[in-house]
């Protein structure tokens, strides 16, 4: 019976060593491809070389140095200025509708909004470029900014309305019944409430149209193309570490980004309680 | 708004007042519906016109034709790539699944204080580029690329595998991708199921396997059906994977309707290719709506 007793218990923990082992490979799957590229950028061979024998910081010149690099670099955060300002304003204010309001469809309407993250972007890409070949809107600020305001719609709609459901509807009743119109209740109570959930759905409504590749490889133009569209020629012609630099600082947004969210997230936390 | 009508009916007052409330009611709803308008405004022109004037493309040419879809469904050469887009959508949903299910597991038993430390782990690949992580994957599993030089040097092999321009180097990269997705939406599930209840198994004599298998599997069935279909759904309509990590065998649905706009200009076939594709995932983002809301989506 004793015997029995601790071979179960090895068995047991037996399970639990392979459980975890498994988790942590999946872990260091998932997480592995964003630091790879990293020694890469700072490699000293022309090719690819790992690990690297030297290091250098030519790649990173090369990517200052050029100048199509650095117009598509500027291209991208003006777009994704733009977008993010656009996307935050209309998704949070479309989120407080469909989450305070009570009108037939709502579902549906919802549904609908977030429709652009489920259609395949190839057909959305094409569709947009067709209709902006017509009016003149391919390789235009303006165009890059409508189509990945689209995109990143779906996002800040489903953050914003988990957290404007997370706000009590009684402030708001509060502040209506002590005779404040609904402009000033939603001014003065709800949006200082939502500010952190605007600023995390900002942020990624950023990086959402920062990394937007597909509708890009169609509306880009030779004088205007924004960074993805760049890295994807590079890609498809020469693998050389310039990419790999590019990455890095891409992974270095990413990381940004989302430490920015998270505490905007935590401030929001604290502001319910 | 409708608790001070139902009030107002119960208590005597004058009818103007009641008109009066009923009114306001009603701009209240319009008021509401305001918010949702400049939004739906922008979808509907720039989305779903753009859209519906594009699939309309597969239909007229100029005039009405259905010579697309029996070209798609009639030449050798598209169902394979239907056969190919559906195995490698249907593998990746599989794979993602296998290797997902239990991490979410983890991540919906572990201490809050852990989870802000694993949940990253998830949230950091999900919000990097895809480019950045196929790039990735192409220095990994390239001939000349990362693994085959440990592996060389370390005189384990002493020719390169092949691991990419294939079908395994585009499902590591889909599954790379998906995994995310599933993992959150599977949490989101896992983590309203009450321990309890294989407790519960558990004081009435149910061996482990079957506490999981007749109590916490079918609980955790709608995040399974719900992953998969967002899985699949994604992964149908992959580009940028096959188009960069497979071989001219992999080919996928997206990349032929790309060639066929950019490269040659057919415009009526890419269109009909596009409305099946549509018709795939439409539907099962219909499904999807019923299967749970469309709010679990996203879980970051």
């Amino acid at each position: 019976m004793a015997q029995y007793r601790l071979n179960d218990k090895h068995w047991e923990s037996f399970k639990k060593i392979v459980f975890y082992t498994f988790c942590g490979l999946v872990c260091v799957f998932l997480i592995m491809p964003n630091f790879i590229v990293v020694p890469i950028s700072f490699s000293g061979a022309r090719f690819l070389e790992f690990p690297p024998k030297s290091y250098s910081w030519q790649w990173y010149h090369n990517y200052f140095e050029t100048e199509e690099w650095i117009a598509a670099t500027i291209t991208s955060f003006e777009v994704a200025i733009l977008v993010t300002i656009a996307a935050t304003i209309l998704g949070s204010l479309a989120a407080y509708g469909i989450v305070r309001g009570r009108f037939p469809g709502k579902n549906l309407i919802n549904s609908f909004i977030i429709s652009p993250m489920v259609t395949p972007v190839l057909v959305t890409a094409v569709a947009v470029y067709k209709i902006y070949s017509d009016l003149g809107l391919t390789g235009t600020l303006l165009g890059f900014t409508l189509a990945h305001t689209i995109m990143a719609l779906p996002f800040v709609v489903i953050v914003m309305s988990a957290n404007l459901r997370g706000i009590n509807v009684e402030v708001e009743q509060a502040a209506r019944s002590l005779g404040a119109n609904r402009i000033t209740t939603l001014r003065r109570v709800v949006f200082p409430l939502a500010l952190p959930g605007m600023i995390a759905s900002g942020l990624f409504a950023f990086l959402i149209s920062f990394d937007e590749l597909i509708i890009a490889l169609f509306i880009s133009s030779p004088t205007l193309s924004t960074l993805p569209k760049k890295l994807w020629d590079g890609l498809r012609t020469e693998i050389n570490p310039t990419i790999a630099a590019v990455s890095t600082l891409l992974v270095i947004l990413s990381v940004v980004i989302l430490l920015g969210a998270g505490l905007a997230r935590k401030h929001f936390e604290k502001k319910i309680k | 708004m409708t608790e001070a009508i139902g009030q107002a009916k119960t208590a005597p007052m004058e009818r103007p007042f009641i008109k009066q409330l009923a009114r306001l009611e009603r701009w209240e709803k319009l008021t509401v519906f305001a918010f949702v308008a400049p939004a739906m405004v922008l979808l509907l022109t720039l989305f779903v016109y753009p859209l519906i004037v594009f699939l309309l493309n597969s239909l007229y040419d100029p005039a009405f034709t259905l010579e697309h879809y029996v070209r798609a469904f009639t030449r050798p050469v598209y169902l394979r790539i239907f056969r190919v887009t559906f195995e490698a959508s249907i593998l990746t949903t599989l794979g993602a699944l296998l290797i997902g299910y239990p991490v979410a597991y983890l991540f919906a038993h572990v201490s809050a204080n852990t989870l802000s430390i694993l949940l990253p782990l998830v949230l950091f690949p999900f919000w990097t580029s895809i480019l950045v992580r196929m790039y990735a994957w192409m220095v990994l599993l390239g001939n000349n690329g990362v693994i085959n030089q440990l592996l060389i040097s370390g005189d384990i092999i002493s020719s390169p595998l092949s691991m990419i321009f294939n079908r395994f180097g585009v499902l590591v990269g889909m599954i790379h991708f998906m995994l995310p997705y599933m993992i959150l939406t599977l949490y989101s599930v896992m983590v309203g199921i009450p321990k309890e209840l294989t407790q519960a198994a558990a004081s009435l004599g149910a061996p482990p396997y079957k506490q999981f298998l007749r109590v916490y599997l079918p609980l955790s069935m709608p995040g399974i059906g719900a992953g998969c279909l967002l899985v699949f759904i994604l992964a149908v309509a992959f580009f940028v994977t096959p188009a960069l990590l497979g071989g001219l065998k992999d080919t996928m649905i997206s990349q032929v309707i790309q060639s066929e706009i950019d490269d040659a200009l057919n415009w009526g076939f890419g269109a009909a290719l596009s409305m099946l594709l549509m018709i795939v995932t439409t539907t099962l983002y219909l499904i999807y709506n019923r299967v749970m809301g469309v709010e679990r989506i996203h879980g970051g």
